[in-house]
Parts: structure tokens; C-alpha cells; sequence
């Protein structure tokens, strides 16, 4: 229960809120999102991390005196972030290569292992990677799998950020193989009824522990830490436990022990995961997800109601500067506005999280989510409002500067006011705008519904129901907001109607 | 007639009459794009003056009153209003240039043709705006002066209504009362009942005379014959930007001294 609570606070503050203990933290990093078996959500609890390298990571950190602190970050960023500092390490089924040493150091490795080729169960013949020659084979963007499928030649080559979408393309008919690390090819496509692995393992590659380059004294530690890990066979037991333990391993580690440790977390990925066949264990366990939807609407609803705060702040001051400022600083807002309306939202939230920090400008995620959209939808808010204060007859103006207000005077307490009720509409619109556009900020590890929406259905192999119940959450938070604008609509199309000469 | 109820109450000009003129304008000078529109303007108000300007459309009348609270920039002349002088010579208008012309709007109301409420707030709160930020009255102060100057115009019933859902008979009462409360010491009146029906043009009307009575002093741009002859103790015609004719009531529509002058009466009346 206190774990539950613990991780509910970690999802909803900034990640490193640090338990209370007395021993220095080890700041780990991996990407729960990116699937079984290495760092997930226990499909069974989603509140829980679990993963042969979580194991990995707990034990090694217990060895090494230190307490393990899980920092989620998306694939993509896990490098930039080590880069940054966010954290001490990184792991992630990492393979070690020539291109990943130059940028970054690694451990030994504590994982050995090769690619395997998927297929559908009725297929024949595509067991080795000559024989995939002429057909449409998927594999995940960036791997040794795909450098061998490239350098075959002559085969048509899907890359995919995620493996479950390869799978599921494989099964649809969109793919005639898959091509994976064999411990993915486990965990995805050994439970699948509808596939089959084929043909021997190729190749071979070794899973690293990713450190920065300038960090020897702790890659010393954890080197230290995996040789006692390999030494004792704690090791070879999580992997046995993930039933991961395999005869390369075992010649490679020089552990050729017969003790039977039980795969008890490979069987419960399969309970887990075993597609419910029956409608009420499928909504039991949709309602399962509740909780997790929960939080997650509540995430983006607090992302984007603090962004449109922004927005609108920023937008009315961008608007005021265009209209009223001096030219200097008439250009300035011109050409922010331009900029970043002339830029996609996706690029400007990449730049704020993980290019700021260079200038020494370092935001936590959420406020970096409220940033980036805050600061993109002030430019669009800021049209609206020079348009909103140019529908303000100028009349208006000359009554209030003939009563002997000031130019700001006026503009604040007769323009504005009435320029306001002009776009309220638009603005409730562009509300609903921001909530969907804030599924973007899902790339930089914020909890929210549309990383929800990844995590559950990589986890389920299941788009389409978690997917209609995260819809229906976006509905749901963006409905207020739509009767808002028509009850803002009528109100306003009532008082022009009655408006005189 | 209407059924506006007018009371007497103790505002209007708060300068005794005296030999010095509280409006003064000397060479007044305005053009738009090269075309001429005010030309070498002079003209005095004494205090309580109540002055009809008159005129074809185009001739310069509703710049002239625009000119006189800088809503227009003039380009050339004299300007002096309860004390406050305005002197332009062509050069730009600057940021002190805009402190003075403030000082001097402080001494002068405008009741506007399309009447200019400010839509997004009831009769009471446009008639308290002003004093509320421009003077910093305190609401209650400023909400039972803005109460006595509607009850004055008869609208007090309607003080809690928003302009578009009262006539326009009304809304230029209100916008009365809203320069009002200002306390000027000249109102300017730019076509006040050329958007009103002739009905609702004589509740206007009775309000400006009854500010004549209590000694305001005014300036109305008009195309009320019957208004201006009755009400003024002065008449100008303007004709192409020029003030053609300057004289008491009676003595412009009987005996027009210019030409010009008579051509436009003929027409109009």
C-alpha cells in the first residue's frame, strides 16, 4: 500500500521526490513503457515496476550500498537525459556497439543474447534472414536486428518504435516476419497463439549498462557489482526466474549450475497477459485501469489548465504589444508570434526540455509540458485577441479618452473587458485545442492520457479497448469546455443582436 | 414632450462669469491628407454660453468640436479651456503634448452621435467608471453622485440595466449623465439627436436646456433648427472649414448676414 501511494506520488511530482532513507541514491533510468521484459508495469498491477532488469537494477544497487531511485524517461531520451544528468545510469535492453561507445560508457554486459525471427503460424520458410529476401519484414528502429536485415539486401524493411506494433502489423498481414531480440520474441510472440519463432538465433549481442563517459569511479562500482552478482549466481537466478537463463549465457558467464530456480515471473506474465476469453473478466480488467486513466486525465487536465493560464497571460500582453507597444517591441511580439506559429508544437517541446538545459535553463517535466504549450498557444491566443480588440468599436475608445482616461486606462478597463467577450468562443475552442494537443508533452515522461493510452495497450497488446476508454477520457474533459463555448456563443450572439448603431 | 423629470441640482459651471472667456480658440488649423478642413478657427465662449454650430455637411463643425478636446490633433492654432492651453505649430504630437491635452479633458464632457456607452457594463457603472479611475472615487461616493445626475435625467429606474436593452433617447440621456459626472466645465455635443427619433430627440434636448438654465457652458453641433434657435445665445454657421456667420440666434435666421449663410437656411428650413 505505501508503495502504491509512493509511486502515485512519483507519477504526480516532480520524479526525483526522494524517499526518506539514509543511504545515497542511485538515480536509474529506463523507458516502463517500452515492454516486458526489461523495466514495465506489472500488467497485473499497474502501480508496480517489475522487469529482469528492475530485478537486476534492485539487486545491484543493494550490493553497491546505494538505494535505487526509478526515474521513467521515454526511449528516445533516455541518452540526452543521462547526458543532462537527470540521472546516474541508464538500462534498457542498451546493446553495447561501436556508434553507443562513442557517446556513452558502458558496464560489462549482464545480458548475452541473439535475434529471432517471427512469423505466423501457418507460414514455411522464412527461418533465416537469406530467406526473408523479397518479403516485408519489421523490426524496432536503431537495433542490430535491423543493420543485419539491412546489409542482407533485397528485403523490405518496417522499422517500429515499439515491438508490440510490429507484432500486431505481423499478425494483421501487414508484415510477412518480425525480427527481434530474442528476449522480446519471448515475451511477445512465444504467448501469441497466432505466431511462431522460426529458424536458429542470429547473430549476437550484449546488453550494457549505459554511464556517462566522464564517470569511472561509478562504472567501477557497477562493474564491481555485476562480477559479485555473476560470481554468486544471483544473476543467473533473476534471469531464471524471467526464464531467461540460456546455454549462451551459461557459457558466457562460466555457470554451468544445475539448480532449479522456478520461473515464477514468466509465469506470471502469462497469467497476466493470457487474452481474457470471457466479457467479464475483459471489463474487470478494463476497470482495472480506471485508477491508472484517472490520474492520467487528471495529469493532462493540470498540464493544460495551467498551460492555458499561460496562454492567455501571455497572449493578451503579446496582443497588447502588437497594438499599442512601441516598434521595437511591436517586431519583438510580431516575430515571436511568427516563429512560433511557423513551428510544430512537437520540435518546441523537445527544444524547452532537453535543449534548455544547455543554456543552463532546467524545467521538470510538468513545467516544461506547461511551458512549451503555454508559450505555443500564447502566439495563437495572441491573433485572437488583436482581433478581438480590433472588433471593439472604436468609438469606444474615443468615449473613454473623452472622459479623461488614459490610453492604458482605457484599454484596460474598456477594450480589453470587451474584447474578451468577443473571443471568449474561440478561446473555449482553442481549450479544447490544447487539452488534445497536450497528448504531445507524452514524450517528455509526463503521465498523462496519452502515455496511459501507450503503456496499457503495449502492455495488452490491446488498442482498441484502452484506446476507445482514453478517448472517452479526452471526451470527457474536453465536454465541459464545448458547452461552455455554445452557452458563450449564445450570450454574446444575444448582446451584438441587441446592440444599437 | 417627454416624460423626462428634470430637477434642479447644484452642478454645471463652477466659474462665475467673468470678462475672461472659458473657452478660447485662435487660429485653429486642421487638414486630413492635404484637404483642408479647419481653417484659421477663432472663436470665445463666455461662461453659461450655450453655442449652436451649424452648417452643410463637410464643413469642418464636428472636427472643430473634436479639435477642442484633442481627440482631433489640430495642426496649427490656440486652444485654451478652463485655464489649459493647447499651442500647435505644425510640429509632432508628443508625449507631453498628450499630459497636457489630458489636464485639459478634465474640463470638458463630449456626448458623442452614436452615443458610445461602453457595452459591457450596466448605466450606473459607465456613469462611475470615469470618476472611479480617472479621479480614484470611491465606489459608494462615486455610485451616489452617479445615482443624483441619473435621477436627474430620469433614468435612475434604469440604472441597473445594460445600454443595449434601453432606446436611444435613453442611452444619450445616459451618456449625459456619464460626462457629467466628470464635473466639466464644457460639454461638447456632436450631433447629439441625429440617431434619435424626434420624440426621443426632445428628451435630450430638455436635459441640455435645463443644463443651460443651471449655467453649463455648451457646444452643440446640430441639425435642430428649431433647437439651436430657440435654445442658443449664440449661433456660428461654418462653411469649407470657416466660421461664416457668428450671431445671436434671432438675429441669424431673421437678418443672415453672408450670402452663403441664407442659401443654407433657405435649404433646410
Amino acid at each position: 500500500m505505501t508503495r502504491r501511494v509512493l509511486s502515485v506520488l512519483l507519477l504526480l511530482f516532480p520524479l526525483w521526490a526522494a524517499q526518506a532513507t539514509e543511504l545515497p541514491a542511485l538515480r536509474w533510468a529506463s523507458d516502463a513503457q517500452s515492454g516486458a521484459p526489461f523495466v514495465f508495469h506489472d500488467p497485473a498491477d499497474q502501480s508496480r515496476l517489475t522487469g529482469f532488469e528492475y530485478d537486476i537494477m534492485q539487486a545491484l544497487a543493494a550490493r553497491m550500498g546505494r538505494r535505487p531511485v526509478f526515474v521513467q524517461n521515454d526511449w528516445d531520451g533516455l541518452i540526452p537525459g543521462l547526458q543532462r544528468g537527470l540521472y546516474d545510469l541508464v538500462i534498457d535492453g542498451i546493446e553495447i556497439t561501436p556508434e553507443h561507445r562513442a557517446v556513452v560508457a558502458f558496464s560489462t554486459p549482464y545480458y548475452l543474447t541473439a535475434e529471432r525471427i517471427a512469423v505466423r503460424r501457418g507460414e514455411a520458410g522464412l527461418d533465416t534472414v537469406d530467406r526473408l529476401r523479397g518479403h516485408v519484414v519489421g523490426t524496432l528502429k536503431d537495433t542490430t536486428s535491423m543493420r543485419l536485415l539491412e546489409q542482407a539486401g533485397g528485403i523490405t524493411l518496417r522499422t517500429y518504435e515499439d515491438e508490440t506494433n510490429a507484432y500486431s502489423d505481423l499478425n494483421n498481414g501487414r508484415l510477412d516476419a518480425v525480427m527481434l531480440d530474442a528476449p522480446i520474441a519471448q515475451y511477445y510472440a512465444v504467448p501469441d497463439d497466432r505466431l511462431k519463432l522460426v529458424g536458429a538465433p542470429i547473430g549476437s549481442l550484449a546488453y550494457g549498462i549505459a554511464l556517462r563517459q566522464n564517470d569511472p569511479v561509478l562504472l567501477d562500482a557497477v562493474n564491481n557489482g555485476l562480477e559479485a552478482m555473476r560470481r554468486d549466481g544471483s544473476l543467473r537466478r533473476i534471469l531464471q526466474r524471467w526464464a531467461m537463463w540460456t546455454p549462451q549465457m551459461a557459457a558466457a558467464f562460466d555457470d554451468p549450475s544445475t539448480e532449479a530456480v522456478p520461473p515464477t515471473q514468466w509465469d506470471h506474465w502469462l497469467e497476466s497477459t493470457r487474452p481474457t476469453a470471457t466479457l467479464g473478466a475483459r471489463l474487470r480488467r478494463y476497470a482495472g485501469f480506471l485508477p491508472l486513466i484517472g490520474r492520467a486525465a487528471l495529469m493532462t487536465l493540470a498540464v493544460s489548465a495551467c498551460a492555458m493560464v499561460l496562454a492567455v497571460v501571455g497572449g493578451l500582453v503579446l496582443a497588447l504589444a502588437r497594438r499599442y507597444g512601441v516598434p521595437p517591441l511591436r517586431w519583438a511580439a510580431t516575430l515571436y508570434i511568427e516563429i512560433v506559429r511557423g513551428t510544430p508544437l512537437l520540435i518546441q517541446v523537445l527544444f524547452i526540455f532537453y535543449g534548455l538545459p544547455s543554456l543552463g535553463i532546467r524545467l521538470d517535466p510538468f513545467l516544461a509540458g506547461v511551458v512549451a504549450l503555454g508559450l505555443n498557444y500564447a502566439a495563437y491566443e495572441a491573433e485572437n485577441y488583436r482581433a478581438g480588440l480590433q472588433s471593439v468599436p472604436h468609438g469606444q475608445m474615443e468615449a473613454a479618452m473623452a472622459l479623461n482616461l488614459t490610453q492604458a486606462q482605457a484599454v484596460r478597463h474598456v477594450l480589453v473587458p470587451q474584447a474578451f467577450r468577443f473571443v471568449v468562443p474561440v478561446m473555449t475552442n482553442d481549450f479544447i485545442s490544447l487539452l488534445k494537443d497536450s497528448s504531445l508533452v507524452s514524450v517528455i515522461t509526463l503521465s498523462e492520457l496519452t502515455q496511459a493510452y501507450i503503456r496499457l495497450s503495449t502492455t495488452y497488446y490491446d488498442y482498441l479497448g484502452t484506446g476507445l476508454m482514453i478517448a472517452a477520457a479526452y471526451l470527457l474533459l474536453g465536454l465541459p469546455f464545448v458547452r461552455l463555448a455554445r452557452i458563450a456563443e449564445r450570450r454574446l450572439a444575444r448582446s451584438v443582436s441587441r446592440r444599437s448603431v | 414632450m417627454s416624460e423626462t423629470r428634470l430637477k434642479p441640482f447644484p452642478c454645471g459651471s463652477r466659474l462665475t462669469p467673468s470678462p475672461e472667456p472659458i473657452v478660447r480658440i485662435r487660429g485653429l488649423h486642421k487638414s486630413f491628407d492635404g484637404h483642408v478642413v479647419l481653417e484659421r478657427v477663432s472663436l470665445d465662449l463666455q461662461p453659461g454660453e450655450l453655442l449652436s454650430v451649424i452648417g452643410p455637411s463637410g464643413c469642418g463643425k464636428s472636427t472643430l468640436l473634436r479639435c477642442l478636446n484633442l481627440l482631433e490633433v489640430p495642426d496649427g492654432g490656440h486652444i485654451r479651456i478652463a485655464g489649459h492651453a493647447i499651442d500647435r505649430s505644425g510640429v509632432r504630437w508628443s508625449r507631453q503634448d498628450e499630459r497636457l491635452a489630458h489636464r485639459l479633458r478634465a474640463h470638458v464632457g463630449m456626448v458623442f452621435q452614436g452615443f458610445n456607452l461602453f457595452a459591457h457594463r450596466t448605466v450606473l457603472e459607465n456613469v462611475i467608471l470615469a470618476p472611479m479611475v480617472a479621479r480614484r472615487t470611491p465606489r459608494r461616493e462615486a455610485a451616489d453622485a452617479a445615482m443624483a445626475l441619473l435621477d436627474k435625467v430620469g433614468l435612475a429606474a434604469v440604472a441597473h440595466r445594460y445600454p443595449a436593452t434601453l432606446s436611444g433617447g435613453q442611452q444619450q440621456r445616459a451618456a449625459i449623465a456619464r460626462a457629467l459626472a466628470m464635473a466639466p466645465s464644457v460639454m461638447l455635443y456632436d450631433e447629439p439627436t441625429s440617431a434619435l427619433d424626434p420624440e426621443l430627440a426632445e428628451e435630450v434636448l430638455g436635459v441640455m436646456r435645463q443644463l443651460d438654465e443651471e449655467g453649463m457652458t455648451q457646444i452643440v453641433v446640430t441639425h435642430e433648427m428649431r433647437f439651436a434657435r430657440a435654445a442658443s445665445d449664440r449661433i456660428v454657421f461654418m462653411d469649407g472649414g470657416r466660421i461664416v456667420e457668428d450671431a445671436p440666434p434671432d438675429q441669424l435666421f431673421t437678418a443672415p448676414a453672408d450670402p452663403r449663410t441664407r442659401q443654407f437656411l433657405r435649404n433646410v428650413l
